[in-house]
Formats: structure tokens, C-alpha cells, sequence
């Protein structure tokens, strides 16, 4: 009874890295470190596992990993800075030693390179806009990044808008366009009237956004709708009537919570009346 | 008396360019080599030895684009937005849905209407001619109407 706990407390107290590999879909904490696959045959608990020899060990020896979000390097290590589940994506072709990071939870935003998100014009001021998106300061949006873009064409202070991040770094004011890197507008600019824009937290976003996501091929077959996700937990949909939107909009907030059971039976419900 | 004594020119003074023009080149490399030295005495350096910076292999992204393979933000479902980009643009992740409804009115009439009302304006701009550009002002939001054709004298029918 005592030895687990004498060994959780020294694993928890850092003393000894684990390997990455065992701690997979298992709660991290800030402050632990990992080891990559490659430094556990150097390093590895010494004991009765045996360990085969691998001929090429040391031919092809560093394979370059990514560490996401929520990891840090710490010189040949990981180190956690969020608390959450470590994740790892094999990488699919090519070189690369795949991606690990922390899937964890939070509500509040930081900009980051390449996010769609929704922002709100709130001043103009010289030759851009000023957009809010939910971080520590309001992004630029030049008057020239819409597709198409003239001196009628352009959105109003108060008006949404769905743009990615071209620069985002904690050093300089974020930069967002609604244009890609062709000039055509994929989806992005001004999005359009009437509809409801809420907040939700960040991993729900992630969660519907994942390929095989059933909430939101339920939620499409109710009645027609348009949806817009923003990375920065903001979510803006709009249907025929006020009272579908606002069905729709109480769903979304709500199934970050329920299961999968609960969730059938509401939609079950919305479906008969 | 004066010819036996020079003044004496500051070091300073000397290397300044307007003096250096006259001098040839060998007592110009010797000011050169003073000046090295003296700023080398001063210059302050550190007393490390050389750390050779290993090549990291780790890389480090705080987007989650690389992690999770995530679809496009904006949706619509069952033919709600007019453009319907937005269900091509998830074309290749959905697998083909069968049509079991039917396809809902794209435009709908208050915005056929609305459409119209301007409509009018601006093909009438286009075949007016110069004179009568001044009857189709445009508004602030660039939408062109109509002004009512001015009252001409009506002659009595007597």
C-alpha cells in the first residue's frame, strides 16, 4: 500500500521522465517531462525488460517530431505546460517522427498562424480595420484582403467577419486577412445577416470540427441552417426562423455535456414536433 | 624660434580625413594598426568556450491544424445558403447524401422584390442619356433610385 504511492509521488515529483509512448491518452501535468521513442533505450528503467537490439538504432537517429500545443522542448525532451490527455498522430508519408500534444480545455483564445475565426469590426482607423477575436488585442484587417475588394465592397464597423490569421506571435499585434494566398476568398469575408453568434469553449470547437463527428450530421438533417466556426470558441448560425436558430444555438452549447445517449433523445424529440 | 618647435597635433586631430590625404600609404596603415589596437585593449569579450549548438529535432507549432485533422468552419445544410459553397467545399469529406427532399427556394421573394426595386434604376442608368444622369443618384450605399420625372407644364384642354 505504501510502495504505489512512495511511487506515484516520485514520478509526480519529476525525478524521473517517462517515455511518451506509455503516457498516451493519459492525463499529463504542467512541469512533467517526456521522453521521445528514440531516448528510451539510452535512458530507460533498468530492470528485467528486455530490450531487443536494433540494428539501424543509431543509423537513422533523429527523427524530427513536432511537438504541438501544450508541449515545449526542454532540450532532448518534452515538457508539459497544460494539463490534459497527450495525444500522438503518426505521421502519414514522409519523414517525420509523427505529432504529439496536449488536448486540453479552455475558454479563453490566443491568436494563432493559420486559425479561422470569427471577428467582430470594431474601428477603423487609417487604411484598416480593427477586429476583435477574443484575444489580448484586437487583430488588423487591411481594407485590400477581401476578394474582390473595392471602395463599395467593404464591411461596416459592427459587421462579422470569418478570416485566418497571417501573423500571430506574442510579440506583435495579430494581422488577419480574408483571403488566401491566391487571392480568392475560399469561404472567408463578411459573413451575412440576421443569425446568432455565441461563445463556446475551445475544445467543443474541436470536437465538431473532427471528421466523424455525429453532432453534426444530426443537427444537419433537422432543417436547413448555415453554421460558421470560429476557432476562437465562436459559433454563428442561422436558420429560417428565430426560434430554429435559437433551438440550434442551445444544442450546441449543450452537448458539450451530454452523452451520446442524451443527445439521441433530444434529437429524437426535435425531429417528432 | 618658431621653426625649431612644432606644434604638436593631437592623435585625434591627425586621424581625421583632411589630414590623412597628404600622408603616403605606410604612415597610413601605421594609424590604422594604433587605432586596432587600441580599441582591442578595450573591447570587452567573453571568456566561454565555444558551445556548439546541437541540431534540435524537435520543432515546435501551437496550431492545432497540424494535430487533429479538422474540416472547414463554415457549413450549411440542405441548401439554406444561396451560393452553396459551403456544401462544396466539404464535398470530399461527406460521402454522398441522397436527395430525399426537395431543394428549398434559393432566393426568396422579399429578396426578388428588393432586387427589382434597384434593378429598374440601373438599366434605366444604362440607356439615359447624359443630360438625364442627373436624375439617377446613387445613395450612400451605392444603390441607384429612380428620381420621379420632374412636373411639366400641363396646357389647359380649352
Amino acid at each position: 500500500m505504501a510502495e504505489p504511492a512512495s511511487v506515484a509521488a516520485e514520478s509526480l515529483a519529476g525525478s524521473r521522465a517517462r517515455a511518451a509512448r506509455t503516457v498516451l491518452g493519459q492525463v499529463v501535468l504542467p512541469g512533467e517531462e517526456l521522453l521521445l521513442p528514440e531516448q528510451e533505450d539510452a535512458e530507460g528503467p533498468g530492470g528485467a525488460v528486455e530490450r531487443p537490439l536494433s540494428l539501424n538504432a543509431r543509423a537513422c537517429s533523429r527523427v524530427r517530431v513536432v511537438c504541438g500545443p501544450g508541449l515545449r522542448r526542454c532540450g532532448d525532451r518534452l515538457l508539459v505546460t497544460k494539463c490534459g490527455r497527450l495525444r500522438h498522430k503518426e505521421p502519414g508519408s514522409g519523414s517525420g517522427g509523427g505529432v504529439y500534444w496536449v488536448d486540453s480545455q479552455q475558454k479563453r483564445y490566443v491568436p494563432v498562424k493559420g486559425d479561422h475565426v470569427i471577428g467582430i469590426v470594431t474601428a477603423k482607423s487609417g487604411d484598416i480595420f480593427k477586429v476583435d477575436v477574443g484575444g489580448s488585442e484586437p487583430a488588423s484587417l487591411s481594407y485590400l484582403s477581401f476578394e474582390g475588394a473595392t471602395k463599395r465592397n467593404r464591411p461596416n464597423v459592427g459587421d462579422l467577419i470569418y478570416g485566418q490569421f497571417v501573423v500571430a506571435n506574442k510579440d506583435m499585434e495579430p494581422e488577419m486577412v480574408c483571403i488566401d494566398s491566391c487571392g480568392r476568398a475560399n469561404g472567408m469575408g463578411v459573413i451575412g445577416q440576421d443569425g446568432l453568434l455565441f461563445k463556446v469553449t475551445l475544445g467543443l470547437i474541436r470536437k465538431l470540427l473532427a471528421p466523424d463527428c455525429e453532432i453534426i450530421q444530426e443537427v444537419g438533417k433537422l432543417y436547413p441552417l448555415e453554421i460558421v466556426f470560429g476557432m476562437n470558441g465562436r459559433i454563428w448560425v442561422k436558420a429560417k426562423t428565430i426560434q430554429q436558430t435559437l433551438i440550434l444555438a442551445n444544442i450546441l452549447e449543450a452537448c458539450e455535456h451530454m452523452t451520446s445517449d442524451q443527445r439521441k433523445q433530444i434529437f429524437s424529440r426535435l425531429a417528432e414536433s | 624660434m618658431a621653426a625649431e618647435r612644432k606644434t604638436r597635433l593631437s592623435k585625434n586631430l591627425l586621424r581625421m580625413k583632411f589630414m590623412q590625404r597628404g600622408l603616403d600609404s605606410e604612415t597610413k596603415k601605421q594609424l590604422e594598426e594604433e587605432e586596432k589596437k587600441i580599441i582591442s585593449e578595450e573591447h570587452w569579450y567573453l571568456d566561454l568556450p565555444e558551445l556548439k549548438e546541437k541540431e534540435s529535432f524537435i520543432i515546435e507549432e501551437q496550431s492545432f491544424l497540424l494535430c487533429e485533422d479538422l474540416l472547414y468552419g463554415r457549413m450549411s445544410f440542405r441548401g439554406f445558403n444561396p451560393e452553396k459553397l459551403m456544401l462544396q467545399m466539404n464535398a470530399k469529406h461527406k460521402a454522398e447524401e441522397v436527395e430525399d427532399e426537395t431543394v428549398e427556394l434559393d432566393v426568396s421573394d422579399e429578396e426578388m422584390a428588393r432586387r427589382y426595386e434597384t434593378l429598374v434604376g440601373t438599366i434605366g442608368k444604362k440607356f439615359a442619356r447624359k443630360r438625364d444622369h442627373a436624375n439617377y443618384e446613387e445613395d450612400e450605399n451605392g444603390d441607384i433610385t429612380p428620381i420621379k420625372a420632374k412636373k411639366m407644364f400641363l396646357k389647359p384642354q380649352d
